[in-house]
């Protein structure tokens, strides 16, 4: 989106408030939300995909070296990742501050 | 993201076509059945969505999760405005002016939405046959509004319209059977999915949109808040739901039933229920009650899939 989308007045939307824009909620970052973050112990990682699976934020992607992480701009922390995996590398820790 | 190099996941459809930035709740597996579900339509889908949870938390204007046209509706008729758009759209095509090609019309709500408010649009474009697919998270409450109890919260379930307490068990009447409802309605394809068992969902959803004619896929959705269990079980839940019989798998193509999955061994009821702040409340005798109602109605499914054999 050209501006952000607080200063977005009403006048500016579309006639019946259609968004013209696909997939633009990515600008909303659902990180902030999260009290606990998942790491991933890479050298244990089978990189089975089943934490990508079953994210619901959609917010698993894969490191350059095959492992798989958590984008944290929009990991929420709900902490499926880390109860699904079958090899159990991935650990909540609490998010300091 | 490139292919993924073990595991059967690296079947399944990268892209997002309901994309993260979404404001569910944490461990929310209504909003991940979506995220399956979108995988498994492509790009080359209209989707028509009534008011709930899943509308609220992907569209706050003037953003959207969704990568294809989707269209907000009131609560009671996205299965009539997705017959629009599948009627119109055909009719434009007949006479070329827009190129022929396979369109998934889908509409989609939640349980309140579909077993409620939503029941005579939907049974109407269920009998008009329309080239569509009804998909109906059921999170077993109207959640989106704080927890009130609709026609497919189970027996026994405490929300803030049938609070547990002294003198009532919480809901008192059984759970509507959706997925029959729409069996009744004799179309050609209808099957019951559950996020937890996302290989299963995301073939039953393709088979619905290639099925000439109406189809209706009934997506149990675990919410975490609704159900008060922690955020990390969402799935366990719902694997939980399917194994204890409580949620059966199964398909029912041109009237034959098919079931999908066969728990290996059948759980109690108790492995599902323990551990729900919803269903707290229960006796012993009152969960007995309820495992009897549970087997007779699985074995009624188990019965009409084995009669197809
Ligand atoms: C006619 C009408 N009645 C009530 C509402 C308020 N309302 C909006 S969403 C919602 C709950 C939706 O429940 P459900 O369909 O089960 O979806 P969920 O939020 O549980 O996913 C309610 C009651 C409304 N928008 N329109
Ligand atoms: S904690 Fe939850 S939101 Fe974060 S990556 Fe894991 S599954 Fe996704
Ligand atoms: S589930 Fe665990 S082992 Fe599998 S890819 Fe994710 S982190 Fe790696
Ligand atoms: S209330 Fe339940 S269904 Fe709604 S967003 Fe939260 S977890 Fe998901
Ligand atoms: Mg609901």
């Amino acid at each position: 989106m050209a501006k952000p989308m607080e200063k977005i007045t009403w006048q500016e939307l579309e006639t019946g408030s259609v968004v013209t824009e696909i997939g633009n909620a990515r600008e909303y970052e659902t990180g902030s939300w999260r009290s606990e973050r998942p790491v991933v112990e890479a050298s244990q990682c089978i990189k089975c995909g089943v934490c990508w699976l079953f994210c619901p934020d959609a917010c698993i992607v894969r490191a350059s070296d095959g492992h798989f992480e958590a984008d944290l701009t929009y990991c929420k922390g709900c902490g499926i990742c880390a109860k699904e995996c079958p090899v159990g590398c991935i650990t909540m820790i609490t998010e300091e501050g | 993201m490139d292919k993924f190099s073990v595991f059967s996941s690296r079947l399944v459809e990268k892209s997002e076509n309901f994309t993260s930035g979404h404001r569910a709740c944490q461990g929310c597996a209504e909003a991940l059945a979506v995220r399956h579900v979108m995988k498994a339509l492509g790009r080359d889908t209209v989707v028509a969505m009534s008011t709930g949870c899943m509308e609220i938390i992907s569209s706050p204007l003037p953003l959207t999760s969704w990568r294809v046209p989707w269209i907000h509706n009131a609560f009671e008729n996205s299965a009539a405005v997705i017959s629009g758009c599948e009627s119109g759209m055909k009719a434009m095509m007949r006479k070329g002016k827009i190129p022929a090609k396979k369109i998934n019309f889908v509409a989609m709500g939640g349980d309140g939405a579909t077993a409620d408010i939503g029941m005579g649009a939907l049974s109407g474009a269920l009998e008009r046959g329309h080239d569509m697919v009804y998909i109906c998270y059921d999170n077993e409450a109207y959640m989106n509004t704080g927890i009130q109890r609709s026609s497919s919260t189970p027996y026994g379930a405490s929300t803030t319209t049938s609070p547990a307490g002294k003198v009532s068990i919480g809901q008192h009447t059984q759970k509507k059977n959706m997925a029959q409802i729409a069996v009744a309605h004799n179309i050609p394809y209808v099957a019951t999915a559950c996020s937890s068992f996302p290989f299963d969902l995301m073939e039953k959803v393709k088979r619905a949109a290639e099925t000439p004619g109406a189809a209706y896929v009934h997506v149990l959705s675990v919410c975490p808040t609704g159900w008060r269990i922690p955020t990390q079980d969402a799935i366990k839940y719902g694997r939980l739901a399917v194994d204890s019989c409580v949620f059966p798998l199964y398909e029912v193509i041109e009237g034959e039933y098919r079931l999908s999955y066969k728990p290996y061994k059948k759980l109690p009821l108790t492995e599902y229920l323990k551990g729900q702040g919803r269903f707290r409340h229960l006796t012993d005798k009152e969960i007995q009650m309820i495992q009897q109602r549970v087997d007779k109605d699985y074995e009624r499914i188990l019965r009409l899939s084995e009669e197809e054999k």
